[in-house]
């Protein structure tokens, strides 16, 4: 089960903030985070790549985005 | 009336007589560091670049406040004036007065007035092929306020970005004076690649930058890496993108740092070839460590950074 990390309605670089926290909690290889800005969903992939996580798929969610990201190379 | 809206250049440029134009220039901003004596300090240096990204002098300037009279001690405000103060003193600079209103939010910058020869003033608009390409402060303050914001920047890099932010760019100026210069302007809020898509448009001309000779702050390249990019360094990529291609081999961190906005940056100089050496010696013996040679410009008229 994927952990999950709602970020919407924050600016950066909170979502970043929570999105590393999630990481560094080191339980979950699969991880979700909910954004809506395209800063955001830049700054989650820069995030998520930077600590060893590949993102998997990146779809449009009402007005955001929903992110999800693996631990390890695709 | 030498430069006026019509141009959008750092500032406005009036003959007075053959030999004097007034040069005149306003920027104020919110906060962007805690300490109110240094934003007052950053604020002043910011107003006062404009002045010098045209080659002048400035003489005199204004305060313009506007502050949260309610919610805020009276002594920030105290703090923020005396920081202009003693930035306005550094640069030879003379108070005359200013306006305050009371706002919600806290805003603080200088009007500046300065002075310089008509036929020496420094457009952006004046790039010649062949000329270098000098920058004399690193770039990456946005992205390292960004991590100050997330708690994440050491006392020692508060510091260091914020003493960047405060230096005053009339030493380069006044360099600068000494040598061959096409254009000039100073990178702000839309970023090196930002400033240098104005100075490229409309001059018939393009660019290369060579992205690792760019001086950068070191640390400003992990916190790229681990996404503390600010909003409007997205916003400054996806305005000039149809004119930048960057080569395969620049990191994304590095690209993203090229648009970072910056606060009270350094300037960026065309100077011809010749002299482009000799000015960034001068530079550097004059205490501007961190000028380079950044790029160069060339002789396509399409108009288009490349950045390899």
């Amino acid at each position: 089960m994927a952990a999950t990390v709602d970020a919407r309605g924050l600016s950066c670089p909170q979502p970043v903030i929570m999105t590393l926290d999630e990481i560094k909690k080191g339980q979950s290889n699969e991880i979700i985070i909910l954004v809506d800005t395209d800063t955001s969903k830049e700054n989650v992939t820069r995030a998520a790549e930077s600590q060893g996580f590949t993102v998997d798929k990146v779809t449009s969610e009402g007005e955001g985005y929903r992110i999800s990201i693996t631990r390890g190379q695709a | 009336m030498l430069i006026g809206l019509d141009r959008a250049d750092d500032a406005g440029v009036y003959r007075i007589t053959d030999e004097i134009a007034l040069i005149q220039t306003v920027d104020f901003f919110t906060p962007i560091v805690d300490d109110p004596y240094w934003f007052g300090q950053i604020a002043a240096a910011n107003a006062l670049s404009d002045v010098y990204a045209m080659g002048g002098v400035p003489k005199t300037a204004m305060n313009l406040v506007a502050f949260p009279a309610k919610e805020m001690d009276l002594s920030v405000l105290r703090q923020i004036i005396q920081g202009g103060i003693d930035k306005i003193k550094e640069a030879g600079v003379v108070l005359l007065g200013g306006h305050s209103i009371v706002d919600k939010e806290l805003k603080y910058g200088l009007s500046v007035t300065g002075v310089i020869h008509p036929d020496r003033v420094l457009a952006k608009k004046n790039l010649r092929s062949g000329d270098r390409l000098v920058l004399t402060k690193p770039l990456g303050t946005g992205i390292i306020n960004t991590a100050i914001k997330a708690a994440l920047a050491s006392p020692e890099l508060t510091d260091k970005v914020t003493r960047f932010m405060a230096a005053l760019n009339r030493d380069a100026a006044r360099i600068m004076a000494q040598f061959d210069i096409g254009a000039c302007t100073d990178v702000t809020g839309f970023g090196l690649l930002g400033h240098l898509a104005e100075m490229v448009c409309g001059s018939g001309t393009s660019v290369r930058v060579e992205s690792g000779s760019v001086p950068v702050i070191t640390e400003a390249l992990e916190f790229a890496s681990m996404g503390f990019v600010p909003a409007g360094a997205y916003n400054n990529k996806t305005f000039r993108e149809y004119m930048v291609s960057f080569a395969e081999n620049v990191p994304r961190t590095l690209q993203d740092i090229c648009f970072d906005p910056q606060t009270s940056g350094g300037l960026l100089i065309s100077v011809s070839e010749t002299h482009a050496l000799a000015l960034v010696q001068a530079l550097k013996a004059g205490g501007i460590k961190d000028a380079a040679l950044i790029g160069e410009v060339l002789a396509y008229p399409e108009e288009k950074i490349w950045v390899v």
